[in-house]
């Protein structure tokens, strides 16, 4: 009997409970049917162990033995002979062992490089099924000590699924309808029953010559039959299929949809991940103020004061010459040491030294004079570059230092502005330092101390 | 309960020249049918008030746990006790509290089936269902505690966009595989050994919801002998299989704490006293729920005092073992001459956490001594009193190796003693509803006990043998 058949027949003993009930009650059955098997009740697992010998001596294939707990010695009775399924298991179990060998190799150990030319040959969509070699702590990329509980595992997980499946379909089931259910006394086979079936497709079968037999072995013989009824496919389950079929497809449409659909909305953000917090954005509204806006002005700011009327603590800058470098409109010519932040001593020129070699030394070179390793790099390049100034040329020793002051704070030509990087004392100890460069390149014997000169001359 | 002790048939003692019964009273096959099937039978409305009162309040306790996980989900681990230096805290020591208890089922199954001994037909079924609740509620502590969980998918070796596999030598990862392999084995060991027991009420069943439900789980099958030949070759590969992965599940989960090198978990000890301390905790869980279970299920001639003694022998056995881990642990913290392992110890009997070890102490090592005595063995009060002390032992023992370890780390600067939140508590008393609605359930709908493996082993199943006579089979 195939299979798909079994399937539609299913009916009888789930579903179908439904219409077998009313010919429960019924005392008169309608025309019985095809004829299944031959079932036989036996008082004692000793006398179904007997009589499923003499049923097998008679040469039968196609019969069984039903009994609530397995029986000891029945397996040579009927000559079941040794089921294959440890081979199978062992397969199974061997399929786990090698499948963690290499998923652990695979995804930890192996260099996906070396079978790029193959990956290239396979889909972009096969990307996600690399691995690569995973370092952990400068331990090495496949080592089996630490893989083998995990090969293990796999392996008794493979083979106890091997073993249920492998189990269940060498006894062919599930299988929701047998027309051995239609006898109500075969309930007890899983009870208290002992029986015997001997199916009418077996080649020797016989109804009469069976229940002799079985009724000689002190069976209480019964027929049993396929009932037309079962042929029938209740509606029912036509409908309920449909119905949970185009329900199990509604994920799928919305899936597809999602996928292939345009919308402007933006995407719908379930899992939040910290993405959105609760915090002042610049330029936008903000309910926790009462002006509505996030962003804080100075005090007093409205609209008669579009820059309020505060200035916060250090942002005055009133002294014009310390911070622009100009006194009105003309650029300063001495550095202004009136200030508690200058010092006219070697400790603001070394300073300025310091800021010079960070800061200018690498356009202007350590001497100023305009060879720094990014402008002679810059001029291998070319493309615009503008050569830098050599800072003791006459040009540049003619400028007053407010200009230089100046000159450093906002940039010039190529060179950028310095005053959001360099503060404003540090920016004044750079002008003597350049100051300093200027009168060193330029400078005579007679400018030496006595000592100094007198060192040189020695050498 | 002093009726309770009057209605049991002492089967507990051993003469050679008898065969010691496993079910006691005058019972044949069909009333082990009958008072097995009863119970999953019963009618909604004559359901036990009994059942009615523990299922409404283990079932709310469910939903607190639901309500608490949410909790945790949507405002983050912040809502539990875990600090820095103890990062683990209730979340690892319920994981492996569960998974310890869950280990009884499967050892019941498994290897007692391997050693013939016929007395565990009468408890495997519930033992393996427990084994089955113990590892959800224990599944569920590691999936919430990762912070956040809708990347819990991480834990899987899953080909994603992003390229990421997970890391195979941490032992992190071979607790997923292991215990997700203990769930299915079990869950299959279980399911497997159920199918001839669910046939048996589908075949008595009187309502179409019931032959349609148990229909489908009985799978067909009918007790034919070509059946039961594959059924037993298959059921005892499994026996065989879930032996071995019995025995190497919890020591895998001892390895999360033995492979790391934090001083009182750095232990080459902690594999085989794992795995003694989860056949102990899982034996004391099965005690305490077989002795009401037998009691308001009417199933003291199938679960008799003969099981509750050789169970109460395990658990000393267990006990045993486990005490004298405790000991050696002590012993090679002295003999290591390690700074670090002396500290911890001295620290876990006599520092912050003193009470907890000495709970666990008591708990675990003096009150099984108890089982020493044959009348503790056989009064029913005296082993699920000492059973429920052994259930709470063994969780302050998971209790002491986490929080004793990382509260008092190897930088002084950073200890801090970790003190659990509501919330931890109420999680963990919401596992135990998880636990408990399960295992009602399974009381109320299944076949509580192995109705055809007990069939197998009683006198009738060797009736009417004439060529063959009658073995011991019965010796348990």
């Amino acid at each position: 009997m195939c299979r798909s058949r079994h399937w539609e027949r299913l009916v009888d003993n789930t579903a179908g409970a439904i219409l077998e009930r009313p010919r429960e009650h019924s005392s008169v059955r309608a025309a019985p049917g095809v004829l299944h098997a031959l079932l036989a009740e036996f008082n004692s697992p000793g006398e179904l162990r007997d009589a499923a010998g003499k049923v097998r001596d008679a040469g039968f294939k196609r019969f069984d033995a039903h009994s609530p707990f397995p029986i000891h010695g029945i397996d040579s009775a009927m000559g079941i002979r040794r089921s294959m399924l440890p081979i199978v298991i062992f397969c199974g179990g061997l399929t786990g062992c090698l499948t963690g060998l290499f998923l652990q190799w695979w995804t930890n150990a192996s260099d996906a490089g070396v079978f790029q030319w193959a990956l290239d040959l396979v889909t972009h969509w096969f990307q996600a099924f690399l691995g690569y070699q995973y370092l952990i702590s400068g331990k090495p990329y496949f080592s089996l000590p630490a893989n083998i509980p995990v090969i293990f595992e796999l392996t008794i997980l493979f083979s106890a699924i091997t073993a249920v499946l492998a189990m269940l379909m060498s006894n062919n089931l599930p299988l929701f309808y047998n027309p051995l259910f239609n006898s109500r006394r075969f309930r007890r086979a899983t009870d208290d029953g002992y029986f015997i079936s001997v199916l009418a497709t077996d080649p020797k079968f016989d109804a009469a010559r069976v229940r002799e037999l079985l009724t000689g072995a002190g069976g209480d013989v019964e027929d049993v039959f396929e009932l037309p009824s079962a042929a029938r496919f209740p509606k029912v389950i036509h409908r309920v299929g449909l119905t949970v079929t185009m329900l199990a497809l509604v994920p799928l449409a919305v899936i597809l949809m999602a996928r292939y659909g345009k919308s402007p909305d933006p995407r719908i953000h379930i899992i939040q991940d910290m993405d959105n917090q609760p915090k002042f954005r610049a330029q936008h509204a903000d309910l926790a103020f009462s002006d509505g806006r996030a962003m804080r002005g100075p005090v007093g700011l409205s609209a008669d004061h579009p820059l309020g009327l505060t200035v916060a603590r250090g942002e005055l800058h009133e002294d014009s010459l310390y911070n622009t470098g100009l006194v009105g409109k003309v650029f300063a010519e001495t550095i202004p040491f009136y200030r508690p932040e200058l010092t006219a001593d070697e400790h603001f020129v070394r300073r300025g030294q310091q800021r010079f070699n960070i800061y200018c030394a690498p356009c202007h070179g350590r001497d100023g004079a305009g060879a720094g390793m990014v402008n002679e790099h810059a001029l291998t390049i070319g493309g615009g570059w503008v050569q830098a100034a050599d800072l003791a040329d006459d040009e540049r020793r003619s400028r007053p230092v407010g200009y230089i002051f100046h000159t450093i704070t906002n940039g010039i030509r190529t060179m950028p502005a310095y005053g959001d990087q360099i503060p404003v004392a540090d920016r004044w100890a750079i002008v003597a330092y350049v100051r300093a460069l200027q009168r060193a390149r330029h400078a005579s014997a007679a400018d030496l101390n006595p000592d100094d000169l007198a060192n040189l001359r020695n050498r | 309960m002093a009726s309770i002790v009057q209605g049991d048939i002492d089967n507990t003692w051993d003469d050679p020249a008898r065969r010691t019964p496993l079910v006691t009273g005058d019972i044949d096959l069909k009333t082990v049918t009958d008072t097995v099937c009863g119970v999953a039978e019963t009618e909604v409305y004559k359901t036990p008030t009994a059942w009615t009162i523990a299922f409404v309040i283990s079932s709310a306790t469910t939903a607190m746990l639901g309500l608490m996980v949410l909790y945790l989900f949507f405002t983050g681990v912040g809502v539990w006790g875990v600090n820095n230096p103890t990062g683990w805290g209730f979340a690892i020591i319920n994981f492996v509290f569960w998974v310890g208890i869950g280990h009884a089922g499967t050892l019941i199954s498994a290897i007692l089936f391997l050693f013939r001994q016929k007395w565990r037909t009468g408890i495997n079924r519930f033992a393996e269902a427990m084994t089955i609740f113990a590892v959800i509620c224990a599944l569920l502590f590691p999936g919430i505690h990762v912070g956040r969980v809708w990347m819990a998918y991480y834990m899987f070796p899953i080909p994603n966009q992003m390229g990421v596999w997970p890391q195979f030598r941490s032992p992190l990862l071979w607790d997923v595989f292991a215990v997700g392999t203990y769930f299915t084995v079990s869950l299959l060991f279980w399911y497997v050994g159920m199918i001839p027991d669910l046939s048996t009420i589908r075949d008595r069943a009187k309502t179409t919801a019931r032959k349609i439900i148990y229909g489908i789980l009985s799978m067909g099958w009918t007790g034919s002998s070509r059946h039961w030949h594959r059924f037993e070759v298959t059921y005892l590969v499994l026996a065989a299989l879930a032996t071995p992965l019995v025995l190497s599940v919890h020591s895998v989960v001892s390895f999360d704490f033995a492979v790391s090198q934090i001083p009182g978990w750095h232990s080459t000890i902690f594999p085989p006293y794992f795995v003694a301390g989860a056949i102990f905790s899982g034996f004391a869980m099965v005690m305490t729920l077989a002795i009401p279970a037998r009691q308001y299920f009417g199933l003291k001639n199938l679960i008799t005092l003969r099981h509750l003694d050789n169970m109460a022998k395990i658990m000393l056995a267990t006990g045993m073992i486990v005490g004298y881990s405790y000991s050696i642990e002590f012993f090679i913290a002295w003999y290591s001459g390690s700074g670090y392992e002396r500290f911890a110890f001295t620290s876990r009997a006599l520092g912050p956490y003193a009470w907890a070890y000495w709970t666990m102490v008591t708990c675990n090592v003096v009150v099984p001594q108890l089982f020493w005595f044959k009348r503790a063995r056989k009064n029913l009060v005296a082993l699920f009193i000492a059973s429920i002390f052994i259930n709470i032992g063994m969780w302050f023992e998971r209790f002491v190796i986490v929080v004793t370890s990382l509260s008092s780390d190897t930088v002084p600067s950073s200890w801090d003693y970790y003190t659990p939140t509501i919330i931890d508590i109420l999680t963990l008393v919401g596992s135990f509803g998880l636990f408990f609605t399960l295992f009602l359930l399974f009381c109320r709908f299944l076949p509580m006990v192995a109705m055809a493996e007990v069939k197998a082993t009683m006198p009738q199943a060797h009736a009417g043998h004439v060529s063959q006579p009658a073995l011991g089979e019965a010796r348990g």
